[in-house]
């Protein structure tokens, strides 16, 4: 055995434990999902092929359209949303100020709430009647009636149901997200301090203010990592699952909150058919799939890498 | 050369002839570590009772009776022990279990998993053993019998049942000045009550005398108030029926008469059901359709409705007026134990559930919940010791003629949450048209019920 095959085969047995573990609990789930998405298969019985009738089914179903719907409207909302929020957090994060890290912290902790926590308790922050975002905003709003009211204007605003309205209900779920961009902040934060000083230096000499040194130094210096966590936040988005699984049982109310993989879990562990909720797993892999491409390929203008 | 240099390459000299080892080495490592833990988690057969596992959805004092009863029951022989083990979200766990091989010897679901789980072999059939411990119908009020009896075969058997009443809030009904003794006996009845205990504050509602979505758990059942049916018993859904369609129209005069958006404000603003916030622990609402477990919850968060006096009643619930046949319905519901597919100890298993079965073991069980038994037996003890003033209503009403339950068919999951969807539908829109509603439920799930009873054909279970 010449000493390169010797250190091949040392390699792949380092690497054997992933390699047993990736095949065993990925890359078969994998296989095995695209086989059952044309099968009738309930995971007590045997598979049973069927061909494509998941599919066909699956396109006549107007909750599967309804719950396809429902995501990409929030995924609409929720990533701009975010990714704003991210950005302009970690614009202001990275100043330089003094005691700057506990700033930091204190804006990242929120990520690491655990997502049912989460869920609960802005059950409370939602709350209808009992709610601090409607404690704040109803005074706010009667104020503004008794305003509009001196100026003969008949108004009766009143704080949102948030989580009782179909109008509502994703709104205060996009509002929710916001919480939870502390990870997105920090990739940006860490981004932002490659920006190469120089380059801010020279603007400064051009004579750039704050805005054109943004427009023109940071976003296309930062451009790989926006790119970065448009696709994260893409996948992240399309997937969303924990928090509106525990507040809005069925995706109540009026399905407004019931979201795709909400659907595909209950396909799959609550109607025990697995093979529909296959077919609906490789759809919503397509759609990432096309989505991701069509960013890069969108980006590909767009996107300055320093190193090329 | 520095002295730390130098010791580093001594040392580096002295292990050159281990470094040909490190691969076997590490790899000894890794086998000896499964080895132990393998031998840790399996421990060493010794003479001594059999283990069997018993998985429990039960957490508090419900959990809390149940191991009261395993205790029992492990005292009581010693050949076998049971395992008591408390697991959340039971039924996907058991399921997925089943199919990995590996389920427990016992699982406790709930009554209306059996059909879906007997449809698709999670759970065997019980009946040889039912024959062998003369368990039968006659020993049970029929309808927990019936709960576990599926497709010809026993599925399953109860542990504790529920059956539902009117809970009325008296206090709320005697500052509303009306006679707080004097309990609706029909639904017109119960509707002017409710008219007369609502009242607003500030624009918003601030008490409710009844709310057809309060607590919610019964938005699928309307319609059995009113005489409906949710399924013929043989191929056709009757999601769509007049009755059905009379009593969403019902439902849906609650949002009329009180606006959508002031009831589901309201609504919103609850707490968790086992809090004092809870809509009618807290005094929010006056008449609500609940359980026989709401006793336990009036002790616990609102003993100001207990002491100095009594000052809730359980009564059956209103019928409308011109269906007095009607009178007494009631939803029965129950906790079941089944033998996964794939036990280990089958025999075993069914020993210990025999002695639940059993009346000692069931009262022991009753009692420890707080509810009535699913027997057809009850020692006069029971029920002068059960805290509950109302017990005998509770397990009166599932005897009579108007006890319900869910449809017993292996789609009931998923046509449970279309009707839920339509509740919603018809209770924030009042101006939708519900029979519309109900006949797009109709049009959803025949279809796929047709196609869910040919595929049981297809794969045999059915002629």
């Amino acid at each position: 055995m010449t000493a390169r095959r010797k250190e091949a085969w040392t390699a792949l047995l380092f690497v054997s434990p992933w390699i047993v573990g990736f095949s065993t609990f990925l890359l078969y789930p994998l296989l095995a999902s695209v086989y059952y998405s044309f099968c009738d298969y309930s995971v007590l019985h045997s598979p049973v092929w069927v061909g494509t009738a998941n599919y066909t089914t699956l396109y006549h179903d107007e909750v599967f359209w309804k719950t396809l719907g429902n995501t990409l409207i929030y995924t609409l909302m929720a990533l701009p949303m975010s990714m704003i929020v991210a950005l302009s957090l970690a614009m202001m994060l990275n100043a330089k100020v003094r005691g700057m890290t506990i700033y930091r912290t204190i804006f990242f902790v929120p990520s690491l709430v655990p997502a049912a926590s989460l869920a609960i308790l802005w059950l409370w922050i939602f709350n209808g009647q009992q709610g601090v975002v409607n404690g704040v905003l109803q005074p706010l709003l009667d104020a503004t009636n008794g305003l509009l009211h001196l100026l003969h204007i008949p108004a009766a605003l009143s704080a949102p149901q948030w989580l009782s309205s179909p109008v509502w209900s994703k709104p205060a779920l996009v509002l929710m997200g916001v919480w939870g961009s502390g990870n997105a902040m920090l990739i940006y934060l860490a981004g932002l301090q490659d920006v190469p000083q120089a380059l801010y230096e020279a603007a400064d000499l051009d004579g750039a203010g704050w805005w054109a040194k943004t427009w023109h130094v940071t976003l296309p210096m930062l451009s790989p990592v926006i790119l970065f966590n448009l696709i994260m936040g893409i996948i992240g988005t399309l997937q969303v699952f924990t928090v509106p699984y525990i507040m809005f049982p069925g995706g109540s109310p009026e399905r407004s909150t019931y979201f795709y993989t909400m659907y595909l879990y209950d396909n799959a562990f609550v109607y025990l058919k697995m093979g529909y909720a296959c077919a609906m797993g490789w759809i919503m892999f397509l759609i990432i799939l096309v989505l991701t491409l069509v960013a890069l390929r969108m980006s590909e203008r767009r996107v300055y890498y320093g190193g090329s | 050369m520095r002295w730390s240099d130098f010791r580093l390459q001594q040392f580096r000299e002295f292990i050159r002839p281990l470094r040909e080892f490190t691969l076997p080495l590490l790899a000894l490592v890794v086998v000896v570590t499964i080895w132990y833990s393998e031998r840790l988690s399996t421990p060493p057969v010794e003479p001594g009772p059999l283990h069997i596992t018993y998985w429990e959805k039960w957490t508090g004092f419900e959990g809390d009776a149940m191991r009261a009863v395993v205790d029992a029951y492990n005292k009581k022989q010693n050949r076998i022990h049971v395992d008591l083990l408390t697991v959340s979200n039971i039924e996907n766990k058991t399921l997925l279990a089943a199919a990995g091989g590996n389920p427990p010897d016992i699982a406790g679901l709930y009554g209306p998993n059996v059909a879906q789980y007997a449809d698709d072999s999670a759970i065997i059939p019980l009946d040889d053993y039912c024959k062998k411990y003369q368990l039968g119908p006659e020993h049970y009020i029929p309808v927990y019998w019936e709960m576990g009896y599926y497709n010809h075969h026993v599925f399953a058997l109860p542990t504790t049942p529920a059956s539902t009443a009117l809970h009325i809030d008296k206090a709320m009904l005697r500052d509303a000045h009306l006679d707080p003794d004097k309990a609706p006996q029909t639904l017109e009845e119960m509707d002017a009550m409710a008219a007369k205990i609502t009242t607003h504050k500030n624009g918003q509602l601030d008490k409710a005398g009844f709310m057809p979505a309060e607590p919610g758990w019964w938005n699928w059942g309307w319609g059995y108030v009113f005489g409906g049916r949710l399924w013929d018993d043989k191929d056709t859904l009757t999601a769509n029926s007049d009755e059905n369609v009379r009593a969403y129209k019902w439902v849906q005069s609650y949002s009329k008469n009180y606006g959508a958006t002031a009831l589901s404000s309201f609504k919103s603003g609850f707490g968790n059901f086992s809090s004092p916030q809870n809509a009618f622990l807290s005094g929010k609402v006056a008449m609500e359709l609940q359980g026989v477990w709401m006793y336990n919850f009036i002790d616990q968060y609102a003993p100001n409705l207990e002491k100095p006096v009594l000052d809730w009643a359980a009564v059956p619930f209103p019928y409308p007026a011109d269906r007095p046949d009607l009178a007494d319905m009631t939803f029965a519901d129950e906790d079941i134990l089944v033998i996964p597919r794939g036990a280990k100890h089958p025999d075993e298993a069914f020993e210990f559930i025999a002695y639940v079965e059993s009346q000692e073991g069931m009262e022991l069980l009753c009692m420890g919940q707080k509810k009535h038994s699913p027997l057809a037996q009850v020692s006069d003890d029971f029920y002068k010791k059960h805290p509950n003033p109302y017990i005998k209503l509770f397990a009166e009403l599932p005897r009579g003629k108007n006890v319900r339950t869910p449809p017993k068919i292996g789609i009931w999951p998923e046509y449970q949450a279309e009707l839920n969807n339509a509740f919603e539908e018809i209770t924030l829109n009042p101006d939708r048209d519900v029979k519309a509603v109900l006949q797009h439920v109709q049009d959803r799930m025949q279809p796929k019920f047709d196609a869910y009873r040919e595929i049981r054909r297809l794969r045999g279970d059915t002629p």
